[in-house]
């Protein structure tokens, strides 16, 4: 069974602004799965959703089955035990996430003193281990957030997740304002803490090769639906969706000289997520479009082993349509 | 030939000491140019000093040693000078949903600029032509908007058309990009490769991120600690970095094949800047230096001169192979 399994999720704020339109996906223990997109494509409030932190404003629908459990329907004594102990979120930006005016070893000791049946000396003994393992020196243990620096804040947010040991992590955006070798430092990281704890992580960003470098899978979501999944090698080597190329080319490898003074973008913007349009959604913006992408609609097809693509050119019909 | 556009020479710029620390060194002693039609990439981490560098080189901060020249004049720093020298060097900042003012529409924003210039006749042409050479078409489409009703890239836009209202010869964008999705990203940096095409326009772009140097620059120029620790063609600095920094940068970017050189620690204080090459505490290479190794002690005793605007050049006492004379002295100094 998988630890993790979304089925048929949507999610609508307000009246009618329906940021989420039917995404599932599954994860299995141990295994790590990266969400891609732009910014309104839906990626955070998956996230959010999986563990029901979604303002009260937002409806939701569908299945979030978490070792089996909905969390969607379960009741809220047994959701505060789930959030933490089961599956805890790395938010971005850690200097609004953590409260300023607490000691860094207070706020990783809070989740472990109310989450387990534990003493002050072994929380407090817990919380110097966990530091340790994120890099942080455990003497830091009495400062404020104010006086580390941005990696280190990032790391202290991932120490809490860890603190209750669960079985899954969600990091929203977590190297997102950081330096490309704070970056680097984070990434290695989490890759070391979930071969390591056999932990399951599902990590969120824009930046599809900073997903590429740490986790087996990779999901593209574009305007509330996943558009393509796969694995991640084969997903950067040959992405079968023209929007998954898109983003993957937005960062340049140095050395391609097809990039060299040539950057590369998507004009337009995404669409209105109050509308419901007949077609593909990214066909105003898909540099491959031919005339039936307007009209057919589109869902998730087989396109290779573990592999799937919302484009029409998946299919055997449509192979050639374009050329 | 004609001068640079814009130009730093032996530039200082010294914070004064606070809570009981040292001054903070932010820039320290840098040269570099801008040449007319020129785009160069300044590259380096959070705390290296190149916002800070960008900001001096923009007028905002006075430096305190050395200084900035523009088309080969001095800049003055009389308030007078100040501003003829602002209507052609525009710095764009990071984050465009700071930048602009919530509470003013495009037209207001864009305007505000030539307004302070006094440059009040034709004011609704230099707006709506300022907005079409920033992307932004029609610009009538745009005029009355308020920022909240843009997307991140559009207000970027805005935040552009706004320098280039004043018809500058420079723009100095700070991160230009980093706030911005994956798929705006290249757009933006597209419109600042084609304004260079159309307008000659120089441009100095101070980022973090390589790969933006590799989409538009010609020359890179890599900051550490408040110094350019190497400088030169695209090609030459990002295919064959000769600074152990350039090359931890060059090896951590995903996607690369190389083996990732993770440097411990984050980048030292501009208040305590360490002795000899200033790298060195970081410094994969002197990390793997043999302990009997008479170079060590150039490394943490001898300082490395600030490098020339004018040709490609690398700060490292290791970055070549040593000379017979370089091993002689290192050995004097021992």
């Amino acid at each position: 069974m998988s630890l993790l399994e979304v089925h048929d999720l949507n999610v609508t704020y307000g009246v009618d602004v329906q940021a989420v339109r039917g995404v599932s996906f599954s994860l299995d223990a141990g295994q790590t799965l990266g969400v891609a997109g732009e910014s309104g494509s839906g990626k955070s409030t998956v996230a959010l959703s999986l563990l029901r932190l979604l303002p009260s404003s937002a409806r939701i629908s569908g299945d979030v089955l978490l070792g089996g459990e909905d969390v969607l329907t379960m009741g809220w004594g047994r959701l505060r035990a789930v959030r933490w102990s089961e599956a805890s979120i790395v938010f971005q930006g850690a200097m609004s996430a953590l409260n300023p005016v607490r000691t860094i070893g207070e706020q990783i000791r809070e989740p472990i003193l109310l989450h387990e049946k534990v003493g002050i000396r072994a929380a407090r003994e817990r919380t110097a281990e966990l530091l340790d393992s994120v890099g942080v020196p455990a003497r830091r243990v009495g400062a404020y957030p104010h006086e580390l620096s941005g990696g280190q804040r990032q790391r202290v947010m991932i120490a809490m997740a860890l603190a209750c040991r669960p079985a899954l992590i969600i990091a929203d955006e977590p190297t997102t304002a950081l330096d490309v070798i704070v970056q680097a430092q984070i990434l290695s990281l989490l890759a070391d803490l979930v071969r390591e704890s056999h932990i399951s992580m599902i990590m969120i960003s824009h930046d599809l090769s900073v997903l590429a470098e740490t986790c087996d899978r990779l999901a593209v979501m574009y305007a509330g639906r996943i558009v393509e999944i796969g694995t991640s090698r084969q997903m950067i080597a040959e992405p079968r969706h023209p929007y998954t190329r898109a983003l993957s080319s937005a960062f340049p490898t140095i050395g391609d000289p097809a990039s060299r003074l040539a950057p590369s973008g998507l004009p337009g913007d995404p669409p209105d997520p109050r509308l419901v349009a007949s077609g593909c959604p990214f066909e105003p913006r898909c540099p491959e479009a031919f005339a039936e992408c307007s009209t057919h609609s589109v869902e998730l097809w087989p396109a290779g082993t573990g592999r799937e693509s919302a484009c029409l050119k998946v299919l055997p019909g449509f192979a050639k349509a374009s050329a | 030939m004609t001068s640079p556009a814009l130009e730093a020479r032996d530039l200082e710029v010294t914070f004064p000491p606070r809570r009981g620390r040292g001054p903070a060194r932010a820039v320290d002693g840098v040269n570099l140019t801008v040449g007319a039609g020129e785009i160069v990439a300044l590259i380096g981490e959070s705390g290296c000093g190149k916002s800070t560098l960008a900001r001096a080189l923009v007028g905002l901060i006075r430096p305190t040693a050395g200084e900035v020249r523009y088309q080969g004049t001095t800049l003055g720093y009389s308030s007078k000078a100040l501003k003829q020298f602002r209507r052609h060097t525009q710095l764009v900042l990071q984050d465009p949903g700071g930048a602009l003012n919530p509470k003013q529409n495009v037209f207001d924003a864009v305007a505000e600029g030539p307004r302070l210039h006094g440059l009040r006749s034709g004011l609704p042409e230099r707006v709506h032509d300022a907005l079409a050479r920033a992307g932004l078409r029609p610009p009538e489409q745009f005029v009355n908007r308020y920022p909240h009703e843009l997307s991140g890239g559009q207000q970027q836009r805005v935040v552009i058309a706004g320098a280039l209202a004043l018809d500058p010869s420079v723009i100095v964008a700070d991160e230009p990009v980093a706030s911005l999705d994956a798929s705006v990203r290249g757009e933006i940096l597209r419109l600042i490769l084609d304004l260079r095409g159309s307008l000659g326009l120089s441009a100095l772009v101070v980022s973090h991120d390589l790969g933006l140097a590799w989409n538009i620059a010609d020359r890179v120029a890599v900051m550490y600690l408040g110094r350019i620790v190497e400088q030169g063609t695209v090609e030459e600095v990002l295919l064959r970095p000769k600074h152990p920094y350039t090359q931890a940068l060059i090896s951590v970017l995903p996607g690369t094949d190389a083996e990732s050189v993770l440097l411990r620690g984050e980048p030292p204080d501009p208040t305590a800047v360490p002795g000899g090459c200033r790298f060195h505490p970081r410094c994969q290479r002197f990390a793997a230096l043999d302990a009997s190794d008479d170079r060590r002690t150039l490394c943490t005793g001898r300082d490395l001169p600030v490098l020339d605007a004018d040709r490609p050049g690398v700060a490292c006492h290791l970055a070549d192979a040593p000379t017979h004379e370089e091993r002689r002295e290192s050995s004097d100094i021992s």
